[in-house]
């Protein structure tokens, strides 16, 4: 069935046991943003250390999709240089915007392969991406202000 | 509601819509319950398009061979025929872009009045003048109202929302006041279906010299209108919500407005006199036509207003009615699903609204299209609405004359169905 091509077990896990969820200090910088289609958001911190993401914490109203997306991308950058970090955001922008063409590289993205099913289906491409764009946009504002 | 006329004989209707035949997602039957976001086109606005670009295709208004005629009168056929059909007079009949387009042709037209002639003194807007809109509002016609109020210095101010979704008239002499200049709202709510008492906001209006505006995107579509009997001073509305192409929409406004009104869009088409020094501009409607315009879209807007004519606006309305009631009975009963919007069938259209504890709309429209059930899900550019409201989007089903209450059942299965796939059931 389509249905669980899209909504693996992984991200139904992920939706309902959200890694890393809640707002926490210590913080650098914040970033809110918003899926104008369907009202979705999400504000996220990030805390960076010596040019590690020591944190990412997170808070948000959204489907399964954005908020388990955004779980699994506490899980693969937090503790991770920041270069290391942007690597994974990258393949992970790849994987969605794929149109499903894309072979994720389970080494890189971990749970985040689930996400494959997902890229399929247009118009929840920016579900998925919601919190990785927050990610980008508050480690931007991070290093704006240092 | 009560109506004498026949039902609608809704398996021959479908027939005329090649579209509601398909399968969708691995081959399941398509349930289309998104009309309120756009229509299907039955088989003969397709054939008036085709008919027209493969026989009588010319630019209209210009030119004086025979198909440049034949072409403007296609065009300016399907505006009478319109016309006839929201009780409005030839020249009180607009074409736009679409329905967003003819909130802002007015609201740009009234913040060009301060630079044009007297007659446009009564449109002009300026500090310590309001505006008037409601929380229910489409973006549509809404947003052309917060930045007309921006450029020249107005007060926006809004009717709020009963906790039912219905506009909250308790005190309308505080919100419409000799300060207001314009009023603008929906006729039929695109989330809820409410319907708005036109008479009592327009009598408010009127008792203090306030322009009217109404939104009919969901109005016309659906049941008979009659503008001149609403007493209204602009109407807008889209081809592609009544069975007529995209790329078409209608603005209408009494004569003696638009004879008044200044231009919004200026260019070819919409002038009498162009000098180097300056230009004077083309009586309405052609004032407010500027450029080519759409022109296949234009005659399939009047076949798709022949074809509801023929089906009558009464039968339509009293269809979706049923489908309403089916629909509110079927969802109710389902727990853990909360309707938004009133939960009777008084005053209200075909459009249903509702959460799913446990299943966030996105995820329930996702089931429901792999069941082939299209709905909408998000905010349906009603924002403020759902805000006050308390929800954050919603999955909405709308309907029109071509739904059977088979897919009603289908919805409220589907509904279910996502419950389970969730594990909230």
């Amino acid at each position: 069935m389509q249905l669980q091509q899209m909504y693996q077990e992984i991200i139904l896990d992920h939706y309902k046991n959200p890694h890393g969820r809640g707002l926490r200090d210590p913080f650098d910088a914040e970033s809110f943003q918003v899926n104008p289609t369907c009202g979705d958001e999400v504000t996220l911190r990030v805390h960076l250390v010596d040019d590690v993401v020591k944190d990412v914490s997170y808070d948000g109203q959204g489907c399964s999709i954005s908020q388990a997306s955004t779980s699994v991308l506490t899980d693969l950058v937090v503790g991770k240089p920041v270069g290391e970090a942007f690597e994974k955001l990258d393949a992970f922008v790849e994987l969605m915007q794929g149109r499903g063409k894309v072979e994720p590289d389970e080494d890189v993205l971990e749970d985040g392969i689930a996400f494959a099913g997902v890229a399929k289906y247009p118009a929840r491409v920016k579900c998925a991406l919601l919190g990785w764009m927050a990610f980008k946009d508050a480690v931007a504002r991070s290093q704006g202000a240092a | 509601m009560t109506t004498t006329a026949a039902p609608l004989d809704v398996a021959a209707l479908r027939a005329d819509f090649p579209i509601l035949s398909r399968t969708v997602r691995d081959g399941k039957r398509l349930v289309y319950l998104d009309s309120g976001a756009t229509s299907q086109r039955p088989t003969q606005v397709l054939d008036a398009e085709k008919a027209f670009l493969q026989q009588h295709n010319a630019a209209v208004h210009r030119g004086a061979h025979q198909l440049a005629e034949e072409a403007t009168d296609a065009y300016e056929g399907a505006r009478q025929r319109i016309a006839d059909f929201v009780g409005a007079d030839f020249g009180e009949l607009v074409f736009t872009k679409n329905a967003t387009e003819g909130f802002n042709l007015v609201a740009y037209a009234m913040g060009n009045a301060a630079t044009s002639g007297p007659e446009a003194a009564r449109f002009v807007v300026g500090p310590g003048d309001e505006i008037v809109v409601t929380e229910m509002e489409h973006h549509a016609n809404l947003v052309p109202w917060q930045q007309l109020a921006s450029r020249t210095g107005a007060t926006l101010k809004w009717f709020t929302l009963t906790q039912d979704g219905r506009l909250d008239l308790s005190d309308v002499d505080s919100v419409i006041t000799p300060r207001t200049k314009v009023v603008a709202f929906t006729h039929q709510s695109n989330v809820t279906g409410v319907i708005n008492p036109v008479d009592v906001l327009v009598a408010a209006s009127r008792k203090v010299g306030a322009l009217t505006v109404l939104d009919a995107c969901q109005s016309v579509p659906h049941s008979p209108v009659d503008f001149r009997a609403l007493g209204v001073d602009f109407a807008s509305f889209s081809g592609h919500k009544m069975l007529g192409p995209s790329g078409i929409g209608v603005l209408y406004g009494r004569r003696e407005l638009l004879e008044a009104l200044p231009p919004f869009i200026t260019g070819g088409s919409m002038i009498e006199l162009v000098k180097m020094e300056g230009s004077s501009f083309a009586p309405p409607p052609q004032r407010f036509e500027a450029g080519s315009p759409m022109t296949s879209q234009a005659v399939g807007l009047g076949a798709a207003v022949d074809y509801l004519s023929v089906v009558g606006m009464e039968r339509v309305n009293a269809h979706e009615h049923a489908l309403t009631v089916a629909a509110l009975e079927g969802l109710s009963a389902v727990k853990g699903v909360r309707l938004i919007g009133p939960q009777d069938t008084v005053a209200r259209g075909g459009a249903v609204p509702f959460e799913i504890e446990g299943v966030h709309p996105h995820d329930a429209g996702q089931v429901l299209d792999s069941l082939g059930i299209a709905v909408r899900v998000g905010h349906h550019c009603a924002w403020p609405l759902h805000r006050c409201l308390n929800a954050q989007s919603s999955v909405r089903a709308s309907f029109y004359l071509y739904n059977t209450l088979d897919e009603v059942d289908a919805l409220v299965d589907g509904v279910r169905e996502a419950q389970k796939f969730f594990g909230v059931a």
